[in-house]
C-alpha cells in the first residue's frame, strides 16, 4: 500500500446488513432532540445498544443495500455525524437519506464491492479526490461512482448550508 | 420524446421543454412544508445560518402533529418554538393544534397544495400528495430552511415507474392491499429514486382514499414521489378545499405523453387479489390475509396519514356496526384531519366507533412512530393501517405490527385476532 496524502477518511470499520432504516438509527422517541450531545448519545440505540461504545472517532460504517430506508427525519444522519462516524460506505442508499448526507456535510460513498469484501473491524482509509477507497486490513483498493458535478459542489461547501449563503450573497 | 407526469411538472418549473432522468435542476417550490419535528432542525438550521428573512412565507405550510397534543414538556417546548417562528414571519399555512390534523391530510383537504404544483415536505410522506396529480417528495430538514430561505429546491429528476393495475376489485380489497402487494414485488428499494406514476384500468374503482393511500406508500418502495392523473374525483377534493373556495386560484392539470419513456413497467392484476398483510418487521414483508393464521393481538390503531380518509373510516365503521371489540384488545381511532372527524360525525361513525368500545382520538401521528397515544408494550402485538411496521417502530422492540386495511383491522379487533371481515 503507496502512501497517500489525499486520505481523508481512515477508521475501523462497524458493518451492517441491508434495509437499515431511520427508525433503528434514531427511533421516534428521540425525534425531538436538536442537541448534538444528546443525538450522539441515541444513535443506532434499537440497531445495537452498544454502538457508542464500540465505535471511536472517525470509524466508517459500511453497510449493504438501502441504507437508511425509511423515514425523512435529518437527526438520523445528524446522530451519525455527531457520534464521530466519519463517513459511510454502502452498496446503495436510500434517497431521502442520501440527500439529507450530502446537505450536512456528511461523506458518503456507494462501492458494493468494497461492501461485499469487508467485514466488521476492517481499517479502511478513503480519498475522496481520487475517488478510492482502500481496505488496508485486506490489501484491497476500490473505487466509488463519482459526484454529480452539482452535488460536488455543495459537498466542496461543506453541505448546503454553503452552496446557500453563496447564492443568497450573489443575489 | 414523451414525458410522463413527474418529468412535466419538473420541467414546467424549472422553465424549460424537457427533463432527462439523472439531470439536476433547480425548481422553486410551490409550497415547503414542516411538521414539528423537522420545523424545529430547519429553524435551528435558518439561525445557524444567520438567515432572518424568509424567500415567501405565503410558500411555507407548518403543521404540528407528530408529538400533538404536546405529549411532554420537551414536545411542547418544540410546538412553541414553531408556533413563534410561524407567528413572527407571518407564515401563511401555520396550523395549530385543533385547527386542521395530520399534514398529510390537511395538505390536499386545505388546497395547500394544487395539482401541477411541487411540494416539499421535511416528512417522507408527503409524496402522499402526489395523488392529486401534484409533485410531492419528502426531504430533510436542511433542505427545507434551503427552500424556505431561497423559494428553491435541487432536484435529480427521478426515472418514472409506471405501474398498472387491471381487473376489478373484490369485496374488502382497497388501495392499501394495492400498494402491500406492490411492496411484496417491488420490495422496500424496489423504486428507489424513482417517480411512481399508478395507473390502469382500476383507476376509476379507486376513490380518492384509495389513492391518497397508495401515494403516502410509495416512499416505502423508496420511490421520490407516487402519482395519479386528474379526473372528476380529483377535481372534486380539490375545489371544495377551503383555499380554492376563498381563492378560486387556477391550477394546470398534468397527463403523461403516450409515448412517455418509464424506466420501470409492471402490470397487475387484481381480479383475485385478497386482503393483503405486511407481517413484522418490514411494509415489504406481504402476505394474503388468508395465509395468516391464528395470530392474537393486543392493539389496533386505525387512520393516521395512511387511511385516515373518511371513505377509510366508514369502511372500519362498517364492520364495527352493531359488534364489540374483543375483550384483549385495544381500538384507537384517528381521523386524518379535523375536517374529517367533523364529516366522520355527520355520518354518525364516532358513535359507532365508541359503541364498539373503541378510542375516537383526535388527529395526531403518535401512535405510528411510538411518540404517544398507543405506544406498544414488550411483545405487544398490533394490527395497523399506517405504512411502516419496522422493529420498534410503535413502541418496544419486541412489538409487532402487521399492517392492514381500515376494515381487516376493525375485523381483526373484534375477532381479537388477524382475521377478515368475512369471518363475522
Amino acid at each position: 500500500m503507496k502512501n497517500n496524502d489525499n486520505i481523508q477518511l481512515d477508521g475501523t470499520v462497524y458493518r451492517v446488513g441491508e434495509n437499515i432504516n431511520t427508525d433503528v438509527i434514531m427511533p421516534g422517541r428521540w425525534c425531538h432532540l436538536t442537541d448534538d450531545a444528546e443525538l450522539a448519545l441515541h444513535c443506532m440505540e434499537d440497531y445495537d445498544t452498544e454502538f457508542n461504545d464500540k465505535i471511536s472517532k472517525g470509524d466508517i460504517i459500511v453497510a449493504d443495500d438501502n441504507f437508511g430506508c425509511g423515514s425523512s427525519r435529518e437527526v438520523a444522519p445528524l446522530s451519525i455525524k455527531v457520534a464521530g462516524i466519519g463517513g459511510i460506505v454502502a452498496a446503495s442508499f436510500a434517497r431521502i437519506f442520501y440527500r439529507n448526507c450530502i446537505n450536512i456535510g456528511l461523506p458518503i460513498f456507494e462501492s458494493p464491492e468494497c461492501v461485499e469484501a469487508t467485514e466488521m473491524g476492517d481499517r479502511l482509509q478513503i480519498d475522496m479526490f481520487d475517488g478510492k477507497i482502500i481496505n488496508v486490513t485486506k490489501e484491497l483498493e476500490f473505487s466509488f461512482a463519482p459526484f454529480p458535478p452539482f452535488m460536488k459542489t455543495i459537498i466542496d461547501k461543506g453541505g448546503l448550508r454553503g452552496y446557500v449563503l453563496e447564492k443568497l450573497r450573489k443575489e | 420524446m414523451g414525458l410522463t407526469i413527474a418529468e412535466k411538472i419538473i420541467a414546467d418549473h424549472a422553465g424549460v421543454e424537457s427533463v432527462t432522468p439523472g439531470q439536476i435542476v433547480n425548481v422553486p417550490v410551490d409550497m415547503a412544508m414542516a411538521n414539528e419535528l423537522s420545523a424545529a432542525l430547519a429553524i435551528k438550521e435558518l439561525n445557524k445560518w444567520g438567515i432572518d428573512k424568509l424567500h415567501d412565507p405565503t410558500r411555507v405550510c407548518l403543521i404540528p402533529d407528530h408529538f400533538t397534543p404536546n405529549k411532554d414538556i420537551n414536545a411542547a417546548g418544540i410546538a412553541t418554538l414553531v408556533k413563534n417562528f410561524a407567528r413572527k414571519h407571518n407564515v401563511k399555512y401555520y396550523y395549530e393544534v385543533g385547527r386542521a390534523g395530520i399534514e398529510h391530510a390537511v395538505i390536499p383537504l386545505e388546497g395547500v397544495i394544487l395539482p401541477g404544483e411541487i411540494i416539499i415536505g421535511g416528512d417522507s410522506h408527503t409524496c402522499t400528495a402526489g395523488a392529486i396529480n401534484s409533485f410531492a417528495t419528502g426531504v430533510g430538514s436542511t433542505d427545507i430552511a434551503a427552500a424556505w430561505a431561497t423559494g428553491e429546491v435541487w432536484f435529480k429528476v427521478p426515472p418514472t415507474a409506471r405501474l398498472n393495475y387491471t381487473g376489478k376489485l373484490r369485496p374488502h380489497v382497497y388501495g392499501k392491499d394495492l400498494i402491500l402487494h406492490t411492496l411484496k414485488d417491488l420490495t422496500t428499494s424496489g423504486a428507489t429514486y424513482m417517480a411512481i406514476e399508478y395507473g390502469g384500468d382500476v383507476f376509476d374503482q379507486l376513490e380518492m382514499a384509495d389513492r391518497l393511500t397508495m401515494a403516502n406508500m410509495a416512499i416505502e418502495a423508496g420511490a421520490k414521489a407516487g402519482l395519479f392523473r386528474f379526473d372528476e374525483k380529483t377535481r372534486e377534493i380539490v375545489e371544495s378545499s377551503e383555499r380554492f373556495l376563498k381563492e378560486k386560484p387556477e391550477y394546470k392539470i398534468v397527463d403523461p405523453d403516450p409515448d412517455a419513456k418509464y424506466t420501470l413497467e409492471r402490470t397487475y392484476d387484481i381480479s383475485k387479489l385478497e386482503p393483503q398483510i405486511a407481517c413484522p418487521f418490514s411494509p415489504d414483508n406481504v402476505q394474503p390475509l388468508s395465509h395468516i393464521n391464528n395470530v392474537p393481538i393486543d392493539q389496533v390503531v386505525i387512520g393516521c396519514c395512511t387511511n385516515g380518509w373518511l371513505d377509510d373510516l366508514e369502511r372500519a365503521a362498517d364492520v364495527f356496526r352493531g359488534r364489540k371489540v374483543h375483550e384483549n384488545v385495544r381500538a384507537l381511532i384517528f381521523p386524518g384531519s379535523q375536517k374529517i372527524a367533523m364529516e366522520a360525525m355527520d355520518l354518525g361513525l364516532p358513535q359507532i366507533f365508541i359503541e364498539a368500545g373503541c378510542v375516537f382520538s383526535s388527529s395526531t401521528c403518535g401512535p405510528c412512530i411510538g411518540g404517544h397515544m398507543g405506544v406498544l408494550g414488550e411483545n405487544e402485538v398490533c394490527v395497523s393501517t399506517t405504512n411502516r411496521n419496522f422493529a420498534g417502530r410503535m413502541g418496544h422492540l419486541s412489538s409487532q405490527v402487521y399492517l392492514a386495511n381500515p376494515a381487516v383491522a376493525a375485523a381483526s379487533a373484534v375477532l381479537g385476532r388477524i382475521g377478515s371481515p368475512e369471518e363475522l
